[in-house]
């Protein structure tokens, strides 16, 4: 069927060809192929990027005129650091030879191959990248809307909702509590939650020693447990309280008026309350049709190419990636893979089987870091854990290697940024 | 056995249909996985649940490998009168886990 599709789909772009050689005495062969990016984050622009040093014409479509990086940002939660070093803009991509066309990409017609704009423009394409990183399910979480996250931020796109968190975290009185609510598998950032309460702990036991910080999760384990738990021992003693699911962790409704958490089994009032709620797919990849019903995009883990939608590529968080987790770090890779398999599809060749690197760095304080590692390739139709490559940093390690951590993890964060946007 | 979580309103009205919730922390161990020695581990599951209202059975269900860990219940009743509900779990071993809750119905 997939054989059929195809072989129609090239009989009418052969007849569009030939249309157009007729009108404007251009044959197929001296057009270039077209690629449009959506999604200017790790993935996007760093596909874009590599396209088009590959020789390719790259549209990158961006709403937003500056991109807040989510790595680090919770140190700008703790007050460690200024959103400022999180902002970055799209002229060294311009430059580097990219259109960039910075409006919202609001709708994809792959029949017709096309790319729908905000003001009713559209974008033609061969192939398209769609890049649209995660969008908060508001309808997941009976009590959490828009109105619910202007009380109770989730922070989990950085921004404006990073900036009210901390004046939140300003707010509050020594001896308050905060809490959060971290979401089930799959969601943005795996460790990014237990990031957080370590650099909110740090943040409170510097400034408000009296406060409590309460963790109310959706699951039973998560990134880097035992590193975790084991510093929060030696920094945090009584500060931080992780209530798993198998002890109603899991939260099951909020109400903003409140403040109040709700699980199966209680209800939790927190001063300061930071809701991580489930998410999905950016809605451009909705859009697309390019989302199953889990909410996120099955894509072929050589090419990143959709599995519901023909042409168009999905990288980065809004991806099933299958052992990778949605981070940075992955974005970048996948972005540099998907350009290497479009150069080659578009040039009727077959794409290379790849091996992608992850890593996650997490800060548990500001000199003190620990990451987790993983090597992964294709393996019966997903990108599989290469079995013995990676790894997490040893569970007994001298203050020395944690802070040598802790520079690696900035180091990693200055030369992607460099590399994607400088 | 490990930790068990109830939720019984305290409260209702006659004739509310009222929702009670029911998590065992255990880890339902299925007796198919082998261990770090090549054996088999034991099985070790709770295979029954019972919840009475006053004594009598509101509900109960059969447990097998295949539920995950930590199972949970989740069910409904119509308040009648007050009094004690009481859940009980039963394990492979035969050892017992009673927990109970009041509810005052006006």
């Amino acid at each position: 069927m997939s054989q059929a599709l195809t072989r129609r789909t090239i009989l009418k772009t052969a007849a569009i060809g030939a249309a157009a050689a007729t009108f404007s005495c251009r044959t197929a062969a001296q057009t270039p192929p077209k690629v449009v990016v959506v999604g200017g984050g790790f993935g996007g622009a760093t596909c874009a990027r590599e396209l088009k040093r590959r020789g390719l014409a790259v549209t990158l479509v961006e709403a937003s005129a500056v991109y807040t990086a989510c790595p680090f940002s919770n140190a700008v939660l703790a007050g460690l650091r200024p959103i400022e070093a999180q902002q970055f803009k799209l002229d060294a991509v311009e430059k580097a030879g990219v259109d960039i066309v910075q409006k919202m990409a609001t709708g994809v017609d792959p029949q017709t191959r096309r790319v729908a704009l905000e003001d009713g423009s559209s974008l033609d394409y061969d192939r398209l990248v769609l890049s649209p990183g995660v969008d908060i399910r508001f309808d997941a979480l009976p009590g959490y809307d828009e109105a619910a996250a202007a009380i109770m931020p989730h922070a989990w796109k950085a921004g404006e909702q990073t900036l009210l968190l901390r004046r939140q975290l300003e707010a509050m009185d020594d001896g308050g509590t905060f809490v959060m609510a971290a979401p089930g598998n799959p969601f943005r950032c795996p460790p990014g939650p237990y990031e957080r309460a370590s650099l909110i702990a740090h943040y409170l036991k510097t400034h408000k020693p009296r406060s409590k910080l309460l963790i109310l999760d959706a699951k039973d384990s998560f990134s880097k447990q035992r590193l975790f738990q084991a510093a929060w021992q030696d920094f945090y003693p009584n500060m931080i309280e992780w209530v798993s699911l198998s002890t109603g962790g899991k939260v099951i409704e909020v109400d903003a008026k409140t403040k109040t958490l709700v699980t199966d089994f209680g209800r939790h009032t927190g001063d300061v309350v930071n809701v991580i709620p489930p998410q999905r797919a950016g809605r451009i990849a909705q859009v697309a049709g390019a989302a199953d019903r889990s909410g996120w995009c099955p894509i072929d883990p050589v090419t990143f190419e959709s599995r519901l939608q023909p042409n168009i590529h999905v990288i980065g968080d809004a991806s099933i990636a299958g052992g990778m987790p949605k981070s940075a770090f992955s974005a970048n890779a996948q972005g540099k893979v998907c350009a290497a398999a479009i150069a080659s599809l578009l040039r009727g060749e077959g794409p290379t089987e790849p091996k992608l690197i992850n890593t996650c760095y997490s800060l548990v304080a500001p000199d003190y870091g620990i990451s987790v590692a993983g090597v992964y390739s294709p393996r019966n139709g997903v990108l599989t854990d290469v079995e013995g490559a990676g790894g997490t940093s040893p569970v007994n390690a001298p203050p020395s290697f944690r802070a040598q951590e802790a520079v690696y993890a900035e180091a990693w964060f200055q030369t992607t940024t460099s590399e994607v946007y400088g | 056995m490990a930790r068990a979580l109830i939720n019984v309103p305290a409260k209702a009205k006659r004739g509310d249909i009222i929702e009670i919730k029911a998590l065992m922390s255990h880890p339902m161990e299925t007796g198919y996985r082998t261990g770090p020695d090549g054996a088999l581990v034991p099985r070790d599951i709770i295979n029954r649940f019972i919840c009475t209202y006053n004594g009598e059975e509101i509900f109960s269900a059969d447990l097998f490998p295949a539920i995950a860990a930590n199972p949970f219940f989740s069910f409904t009743t119509i308040a009648m009168e007050s009094g004690r509900i009481a859940f009980r779990w039963i394990d492979d071993r035969g050892q017992a886990h009673l927990e109970t809750a009041e509810i005052a119905v006006e």
